[in-house]
């Protein structure tokens, strides 16, 4: 079970500085423990973290090993046009979960 | 002989009469913590927690076999059905005429009213549904039921918190009762007042209960802890709730 939750301002004036904030849950399993068996837990964190506006990318981010268990981050963007923000998670499972928020920009 | 008496006193002030904390001076753990951590629990789009929550308010309405009955076909919706219910648990059982705890309501409530197959004790799945009741008594003061049939496991739980146990023979009270506001390493003692269970540790990194809380405090006394779902954990958590008595629920609150 994966969760995201964003955060992002429902409108905005044209030009205005917004704060865009995304958390999602993951273990962030630093690939460094080992389990009651003393087998080495896997890694399985989140590699890359991309943020698009409108379809262009405007923040991106890359994870590793020492970032704590359901990240969150937080970003600024300028409100240029109406629109959906869509963010995306990779971890090393290869798996990518997604998010989005829409955004009215007068 | 002054020296005498001076050192007696001091004897008996570090083994310490465990006195109740007046109440006005009851404070939740959320005043103990740095500003930094109190900013990532008020914010919700911040608070790690609200990832169980969100998931709970999920499973809610999550139908399921034989009958297909979800949480919402009895209950309808939780802001509405579930808020306070935090707030005054834990419940007697009419069943077990035992308290039994808000997850364990939960679990009752799944396998014999939905014919579900109970979730794993300490489950995100369990959490996530507990937290997300429980968060639908935040803001509201804690207001212990008033039912006599309590009382004795009350009693009992407050006996479990005055006694001092384990390898160093220390009890809850020795320090939340006496030494709050203190510190033991670098972290401030607080008062032990269960306001916002289910919640998030940073040390976990996750959601977790009151009794993993507890079992940790166990552990750390050198005592041997009680299994999840003990009799003994729900009886410390009757008391605790009555101890806590007016103070804020602030569930998915984060410590540190």
């Amino acid at each position: 079970m994966t969760r995201a939750l964003v955060n992002a301002p429902k409108t905005a004036r044209r030009g205005e500085v917004i704060e865009i904030r995304a958390m999602i849950q993951h273990v962030m399993e630093t690939g460094y423990r080992e389990g009651p068996n003393g087998v080495t837990i896997p890694r399985n964190i989140i590699r890359r973290f991309v943020c698009k506006y409108a379809g262009e990318e405007i923040f991106s981010a890359e994870l590793f090993p020492a970032i704590s268990a359901n990240p969150y981050m937080a970003f600024s963007t300028v409100a240029t046009e109406s629109g959906t923000l869509t963010f995306e998670w990779t971890d090393d499972k290869g798996e990518t979960q997604s998010a989005s928020a829409e955004i009215t920009v007068t | 002989m002054i020296r005498l008496i001076s050192l007696s006193l001091l004897a008996c002030a570090s083994v310490g009469i465990a006195a109740e904390i007046p109440l006005q001076e009851r404070r939740s753990g959320f005043e103990f913590m740095s500003p930094q951590t109190q900013a990532m629990q008020a914010e919700e789009s911040s608070n790690p927690g609200m990832l169980w929550v969100a998931d709970g308010e999920r499973l809610w309405g999550e139908p399921h076999a034989p009958d297909g009955k979800s949480c919402a076909s009895c209950h309808a919706e939780a802001t509405k059905s579930m808020r306070g219910v935090a707030a005054r648990y834990p419940a007697f059982d009419e069943q077990t005429k035992r308290p039994i705890d808000l997850m364990g309501r939960i679990n009752q409530c799944r396998v014999q009213r939905q014919g579900a197959t109970p979730l794993t004790q300490q489950s995100d799945e369990l959490l996530a549904l507990t937290a997300y009741v429980a968060y639908q008594s935040r803001g509201m003061p804690i207001a212990p039921a008033a039912d006599a049939r309590l009382q004795p496991f009350r009693e009992n739980g407050r006996a479990w918190f005055e006694r001092r146990l384990g390898q160093l023979q220390l009890s809850c009270a020795s320090c939340h009762d006496d030494r709050w506001g203190a510190r033991l390493g670098g972290s401030v003692i607080p008062q032990g007042h269960p306001t916002g269970y289910p919640l998030y540790r940073l040390e976990w990194q996750s959601v977790g209960s009151l009794q993993r809380r507890l079992r940790g405090c166990l552990v750390g006394v050198r005592a041997q802890p009680f299994e999840f779902g003990a009799p003994e954990f729900v009886d410390i958590e009757l008391f605790l709730m009555q101890r806590a008595q007016g103070l804020e629920m602030d569930t998915p609150a984060v410590r540190p």
